[in-house]
């Protein structure tokens, strides 16, 4: 328990949408340790989208512990959270949310900007590396609009890793890339998740959670449901499984 | 973020929009632009009336009798006749801070040349007369107290009394002319003057010695005026005091009873001007002022804009960790960048403008570094004035919603 990354006790919360109290968390408990793979599923309205902003600290619970890497989340200000975002956590988002007319390798460098230790040329370095780990070190200085869906996702996954996170935290990240390129996507996180790092992506996609390790189901605000998955599979091996269907496909 | 970062980032946002950044900053241009010409105008308005001023002389002091008042019927100002040549006599004597002293009387004439003719004022004065005025002579030479003892038929005249009596260019020393059907010898002509700040030909009089003009012209006793100027210009208080004294004293008036006489010193008359060429100064850089603020409230409108259209990017910045500050920093550079480029191009075009309005319009322009220096400062202040509101606005989006934006 002492080495959780991410540790959270009874959360709740409730937003308040003019009289009406909207409870979207009722008391979670959950613990995640270094090197996890969860996937948090559950239908829309379940609360799993909270639960993610609350982890992602972009939001603070109501009621509750929060604990990230040992540290106590919930008497934060606005900027100690900020800090918390730029240091600890990478995100990844449904609709990969890269800055348009910026290229890649600056997409990648953003959140090192906002890190003052950080030199100009280690930025670069750095980013270069990231951008090389996704399998886009030859696309450096595209723009978003010059990439496919799934190259701009995985510029969006090597941002998310720059700043060396302790988790990273993945919004449905296959929900807009057809099923090869999600399977590429997985792919990147099942290696990710092999060199030792830390994920939990929101999914409502079963065959998607099949390539972590760990399943949860939210519903009405609660975990309903918590399985270690049983013969995890492998994005790479089925990835080769499909036949390639153009010749400008990439991998 | 560093300030390098930053700034790239903020020319980034503005090349994005050149258009719309560009009318943005033309508001800023147009407005320190029109500062920068209208206090030219102002400004050498004020020095071109200073230098005509300094043009009635140095150190000149006017002294003139009040109206005169009988049975309580006052007369205009300058109507009595109690000033004489007494009194000249007394102030040259007893004040040790005047320098020259002459009486002035003035008359008007017709002036006869041949066929030609002409109507103007005519003066009575003391060859210290051209001392006082620091008036030059093109060519002959100033009639002396000699003359004036004798009321010798001599005179000096202008310009444009030669140009009407004699043409354009003409040399008429020597020349007879006849004024009021005497006869007058011309012995010089003055230096041209052109027009002073009040409008009136400097060229077009006639100057006479003081006896001359006083016994054959007008046949009176007293004098009008008298002109005198102190030794030197921190002395003028010194010399007014002293002819007051003198004055009052001649005229046996006890210290505590109103002169009746006026003195009116140079520095006087140029305060007055100053003082309107000030208020007109003032007057111009307000409306130009208000060109700028409403170029500050386009840059505030157009930041406002710019906040909701990259809420998303402001979502996407705060969700890798920049802070409020950071944000806010990033917008607040782009609206100190728009107004201080703006700014700059304003400078540049408002002193092109002034050169313009100098050369074309022949209006006396001064563009001065205050102003130059006052103008930047006022629109970079009109940057961070106008931009701090977008920016906090920015600064304060919840980064969840902002994400969410569409």
């Amino acid at each position: 328990m002492n080495n959780s990354i991410i540790s959270v006790k009874n959360l709740v919360k409730i937003y308040r949408m003019g009289d009406v109290e909207v409870h979207a968390l009722r008391g979670v408990n959950l613990d995640i340790r270094p090197n996890d793979f969860v996937a948090i599923m559950g239908k829309s309205g379940s609360g799993k989208s909270t639960f993610m902003n609350i982890l992602g600290c972009l939001d603070v619970p109501t009621r509750g512990n929060y604990f990230l890497d040992q540290v106590d989340v919930g008497s934060m200000s606005n900027d100690q959270l900020a800090n918390l975002r730029n240091r600890k956590i990478g995100f990844v988002f449904q609709s990969f949310n890269l800055l348009s007319r910026t290229s890649a390798l600056e997409n990648v460098e953003l959140p090192l900007m906002y890190n003052k230790k950080i030199s100009s040329k280690e930025m670069r370095d750095r980013s270069l590396k990231a951008l090389e780990s996704v399998g886009l070190a030859d696309r450096a200085h595209h723009f978003p609009n010059q990439l496919s869906g799934g190259e701009q996702q995985r510029v969006a996954i090597a941002r998310s890793l720059v700043n060396d996170p302790v988790v990273i935290l993945a919004d449905e990240p296959t929900g807009n890339l057809d099923t090869r390129t999600s399977l590429e996507v997985m792919a990147i996180f099942q290696s990710l998740n092999n060199q030792g790092i830390t994920i939990v992506i929101v999914t409502h996609e079963a065959d998607i959670a099949a390539f972590t390790k760990r399943n949860i189901t939210f519903r009405d605000g609660k975990i309903i449901r918590e399985v270690e998955v049983n013969g995890q599979r492998n994005a790479r091996e089925e990835l080769a499984l499909i036949p390639v269907m153009a010749e400008e496909d990439e991998l | 973020m560093k300030v390098r970062n930053l700034l790239k980032a903020a020319l980034r946002s503005l090349a994005k929009n050149k258009m719309r950044t560009f009318l943005t900053m033309l508001g800023i241009i147009i407005g320190v632009g029109s500062v920068i010409t209208m206090l030219a105008i102002g400004q050498g308005s004020r020095q071109s009336i200073q230098e005509q001023i300094s043009s009635l002389g140095t150190n000149v002091l006017m002294i003139f009798p009040q109206a005169s008042s009988t049975g309580g019927v006052r007369m205009e100002a300058g109507s009595s006749q109690r000033m004489t040549i007494e009194d000249l006599n007394a102030i040259r004597e007893r004040c040790p801070s005047v320098a020259y002293i002459t009486p002035q009387v003035r008359t008007s004439g017709q002036l006869v040349n041949g066929n030609s003719n002409w109507r103007t004022s005519v003066y009575g004065v003391y060859p210290d007369y051209f001392n006082i005025r620091d008036l030059k002579l093109t060519s002959g030479m100033v009639f002396t107290m000699n003359d004036d003892r004798s009321a010798a038929k001599v005179c000096i005249v202008g310009q444009t009394v030669v140009t009407n009596l004699f043409g354009e260019g003409a040399d008429p020393i020597g020349s007879f002319i006849r004024i009021n059907k005497i006869p007058f010898e011309i012995v010089g002509i003055t230096e041209k003057k052109g027009q002073n700040a009040f409008g009136q030909d400097q060229d077009d009089i006639v100057v006479a010695p003081f006896s001359t003009v006083q016994k054959r012209m007008m046949a009176v006793t007293y004098i009008q005026s008298m002109l005198a100027s102190a030794v030197s210009e921190p002395k003028i208080p010194t010399a007014s005091q002293e002819i007051t004294d003198v004055l009052k004293a001649k005229h046996n008036l006890g210290p505590s009873e109103d002169p009746d006489f006026t003195i009116r010193t140079q520095t006087d008359i140029a305060n007055m001007a100053t003082a309107t060429s000030k208020i007109l100064t003032i007057l111009l850089a307000t409306i130009a002022s208000i060109s700028l603020l409403v170029g500050g409230i386009g840059i505030m409108n157009i930041m406002l804009v710019s906040v909701t259209e990259r809420t998303r990017e402001i979502g996407i910045r705060m969700s890798v960790g920049a802070r409020g500050r950071d944000v806010l920093l990033q917008f607040l550079i782009e609206a100190l960048l728009i107004s201080l480029i703006g700014g700059f191009i304003g400078i540049s075009l408002g002193v092109i403008a002034s050169q313009l309005i100098a050369s074309i319009l022949k209006w006396p322009v001064t563009i001065s570094a205050e102003s130059i220096l006052m103008s930047f400062l006022f629109s970079s202040a009109i940057g961070i004035f106008f931009g701090w509101y977008p920016a906090r606005k920015a600064a304060r989006l919840n980064p969840i919603e902002a994400l969410r934006y569409e």
